[in-house]
């Protein structure tokens, strides 16, 4: 009998099978477990019916990408089968409906696959509700790798809990019934077992709200948003925290709404964010402009999604940070962020807090599908190394003491203080007018120089402390894979799993803090580089364009992924091996 | 407080004659007889003639884009509830770029008093036909005459539950700031849109149109503001007479005064401290 580091856990069904409440469940109980996880699904936009798979990687190291290959594939449906047999690993597993789907043995055979037919639907009959036949399947599941049902029970039980002792009952029987059964009819000679290992004080959860707990950590009390997939999440967990936290959530008539909503708010003096997809942010894309004329630190978040127009609403890419970074009309100073892991996006949230109202302009935060709803394991936050800073806001006793306030002073940080409405002596206008220091509309040839002068040293205020790229791997080695955002999680995963030797010739760079552009950085590594590989889940290679934009270099030698998916391990293992 | 007290040097921009005048001047006569304070006051405007007001206005302002006054005045009075919040711009911002809005803000029933300046004309475009130009309106960009019926904005007001729903006329100021004194001084939305003659480019709708044809529902002895089917009728008459005044005014919970978050202190005034997160990670372990 084999002991296994790993697995690789695919569940497929139609809506409404309960797909994603089956992954979470079997999610926590591997967490609570000691175990680490990464999770991914895939969803049509609709909420009956389509196909819909939850993917969990539950690992005993560190986890952050998805496998091409399932080790083991539950099918609800017929269909679950047809489309994900090549994914199954050699010796893998399949256990199915057999009242629902038909498994040839020949096809089963032909990559050894151990074909497990189980009455799926009248085990969760049995059990007392035919609807029950994700959970069956978790225990099914449990029961071939080895585990027990203890913390099994007690996440089914916790899951249930909010709809009564009797589905709680019944679900636990569900659990029960699949595990018997595949003890009782299976001998452990395939895909056992998984090593055991020691509990720990992780938690399970998606960068959307790891984004939002770092963002309430460093003080966040205005959030406004239309929900957007995939950025709902933000709003929906800030929503159901709102009372607790004294947080002011407001979903609004639109993202234009939204946006100056936030504005207003902030300007204000709330610590305010938003939080949508990239067509919501189009749409908000001239209060960008507005929020920099008038120097209003706001906090915008962008989940990318497929695109352009509606695109495929429910699948990953990172089709938007040249959008993020030209957005609006003209020139104005503005930050780009873009986390790659769910500890990442805690940071990121917290920091951007400060940097909104330290610097007083927007304040965008990229993200994409593949990390916001994709749950990981990590070590529970916290809030030790976080620091509320409010910049230039003045106290009351401050402004009392300037003669002649002016909100729009030339300083040369660029940051001029802030009074906000409500203080005595504070007056002003927020005008998105040019205008001069007191915010009077002003079109003279001087003033407009020395406001845009002013509103671009603080950028450059910025860049001198501004956090610098990444750097994993040999610092020293003369190729260098370069990439931005959620490719994080998959490209560590896999240079992890290279040998020694191959690990030694390569560094990786990841730009976190993209705008404004670490120029001399990115310029100076790919100098010394022999060799560069450019990673993207886009068309077009964009941070590539953005690296010629800034630095005159440009990169050749691109891996791109632009169909929705993110990359497999196995994609980026065999391309850094031949890199 | 003088009127005066709410008036920058800031040299105007308005045409002599402009119903915009009268308008600003019955805003700031309205805050200095309710005795507020600039410091206190945040007026929103949005972008055009009646907008460019924003530089005269001495409190604290928020000048925005074309459209949107009002969301970003709804999320000031979320997060003070302290300042007293208006709103201030023309036809085109209110019920062309920015309807959407002002839907919401009146089923929402915020706190804050929107002025319309409503001179059925893109002033400061030079003369183009508004939402509120009447039909068959010859301009630049309707030389034919508009195809489009008027918007009615107190019909829309009354039909989405407004709480405060009157009209004001730019040449009976003295009428107008009672208006915008009893707009301010209503709890939740109060809506006034507001006559304002433009003498450059609506040779239409003037003063004297509008002196042949309006009366006053604040001084007819029968006239029930609290009476919603009456206010609806009342909003369709259009024509030879034209009624002005308070059409209605009901009572509904303010928006956001419920919230536990908002109870007792303002937003903004409660300290920005780094929070405690271990109970909201619960649901994660």
């Amino acid at each position: 009998m084999k002991t296994r580091n790993n697995l690789s856990w695919k569940i497929g069904g139609e809506a409404g099978f309960g797909i994603k409440s089956a992954g979470m469940m079997f999610g926590k109980i591997f967490m609570k477990a000691g175990y680490e996880i990464f999770d991914y699904t895939e969803y049509p936009s609709l909420i009956r019916g389509g196909h819909n798979t939850f993917h969990l990687i539950v690992d005993t190291e560190p986890v952050n990408s998805i496998t091409y290959h399932v080790d083991v594939l539950v099918a609800l449906n017929q269909e679950s089968i047809d489309k994900h047999f090549d994914e199954v690993a050699h010796g893998g597993v399949i256990i199915y409906d057999n009242a629902k789907a038909k498994l040839s043995p020949a096809k089963a055979k032909s990559k050894k696959i151990n074909a497990l037919g189980l009455p799926l639907g009248h085990l969760a009959e049995q059990a007392g509700n035919k609807l029950m036949r994700n959970v069956v399947s978790i225990g099914a599941t449990l029961a071939l790798v080895d585990q027990n049902l203890v913390i099994a029970n007690r996440v089914v039980k916790s899951n249930f809990a909010g709809k009564g002792q009797k589905v709680v009952d019944q679900n636990i029987k569900a659990l029960k019934l699949g595990f018997d059964y595949v003890k009782k009819d299976y001998k452990k000679d395939f895909i056992c077992c998984l090593k055991t290992i020691k509990a720990n004080d992780n938690i399970l959860i998606s960068a959307n709200e790891s984004l939002a707990l770092g963002a309430l950590a460093a003080g966040l009390n205005f959030y406004v948003a239309y929900p957007m997939t995939p950025s709902s999440s933000i709003l929906h967990f800030l929503a159901s925290v709102a009372v607790k936290t004294g947080t002011v959530v407001k979903h609004a008539e639109d993202e234009i709404g939204v946006i100056n909503m936030a504005l207003g708010a902030a300007n204000a003096g709330a610590r305010a964010m938003v939080g949508t997809s990239g067509g919501g942010i189009a749409l908000m894309t001239e209060s960008l402009g507005l929020a920099a004329l008038t120097e209003t630190g706001v906090v915008m978040v962008n989940v990318q999604r497929v695109g352009p127009a509606t695109g495929m609403p429910t699948w990953t890419e990172q089709g938007d940070l040249q959008f993020m970074i030209h957005a609006a009309p003209a020139d104005f100073p503005r930050i780009v962020i873009a986390p790659g892991d769910a500890q990442e996006a805690y940071n990121v949230g917290a920091h951007a807090m400060n940097l909104a109202e330290m610097y007083q302009t927007p304040v965008i935060i990229i993200s994409d599908k593949l990390i916001a709803e994709g749950n990981t394991t990590v070590p529970k936050f916290s809030t030790k190394n976080i620091k509320i800073n409010r910049g230039k806001l003045l106290k009351q006793a401050q402004l009392s003491k300037i003669k002649d306030y002016r909100r729009y002073k030339l300083s040369a940080d660029g940051i001029s203080p802030r009074s906000i409405p409500g203080m005595k002596g504070g007056l002003y206008i927020a005008n998105s007018d040019e205008h001069d220091g007191y915010g009077f509309s002003n079109e003279d040839s001087k003033n407009r120089i020395d406001q845009v002068h002013k509103r671009q040293a603080k950028l450059d205020t910025f860049a001198k402390t501004m956090p610098q790229p990444e750097i994993y791997g040999n610092p020293k080695a003369k190729k260098t894979v370069i990439f931005w955002g959620s490719n994080k999680g998959v490209l560590l995963d896999a240079y992890r799993r290279l040998d020694k030797k191959q690990q030694q010739k390569i560094k990786i760079m990841q730009i976190k803090y993209i705008w404004p552009f670490p120029t001399k950085f990115v310029s100076n590594v790919l100098k010394n580089s022999k060799n560069v590989l450019l990673i993207e889940n886009n068309s077009n290679g964009q941070l590539g364009n953005l690296i010629a934009q800034e630095t005159g270099i440009m990169i050749k030698n691109k891996f791109l992924k632009y169909d929705g998916r993110p990359f497999y391990r196995e994609e980026i293992i065999q391309k850094l091996k031949q890199f | 407080m003088k009127h005066t007290d709410f008036e920058t040097t800031y040299k105007s921009t308005w045409c002599p004659g402009c119903g915009n005048h009268a308008i600003a001047l019955s805003m700031r006569q309205a805050l200095a007889e309710l005795n507020l304070k600039p410091d206190n006051v945040l007026i929103n405007y949005g972008i055009g003639c009646s907008s460019n007001g924003a530089n005269f206005s001495k409190s604290y302002v928020w000048h925005s884009l074309h459209g949107r006054p009002v969301p970003s005045a709804v999320g000031a009075k979320l997060a003070n509830q302290d300042l007293t919040v208006l709103a201030s711009s023309g036809d085109g911002d209110a019920y062309g770029e920015g309807l959407g809005h002002l839907i919401h803000a009146i089923r929402g029933n915020a706190d804050i008093t929107y002025i319309v300046q409503d001179n059925k004309v893109y002033g400061l475009t030079t003369g183009q036909a508004a939402p509120t130009s009447n039909k068959g309106y010859k301009a630049k960009s309707t030389p034919e005459g508009i195809i489009e019926k008027a918007v009615n904005p107190i019909g829309l007001a009354l039909a989405n539950g407004c709480t405060f729903v009157a009209r004001g006329f730019a040449g009976d100021a003295s009428h107008l700031k009672s208006l915008i004194m009893a707009g301010i001084q209503h709890k939740g939305f109060a809506f006034i849109d507001v006559f304002q003659p433009c003498v450059t480019f609506n040779k239409v709708n003037t003063f004297k149109f509008y002196y042949d044809r309006l009366y006053n529902l604040d001084k007819k002895k029968d006239y029930n503001n609290k009476d919603l089917q009456t206010a609806l009728k009342q909003s369709q008459v259009w024509g030879n007479k034209i009624p002005y005044g308070i059409f209605y005014q009901g009572k509904r919970d303010v928006y956001g005064v419920n919230l536990p978050q908002l109870k007792g202190q303002a937003l903004v005034k409660k300290p920005v401290k780094v929070r405690d997160i271990n109970n909201l990670m619960k649901v994660f372990a």
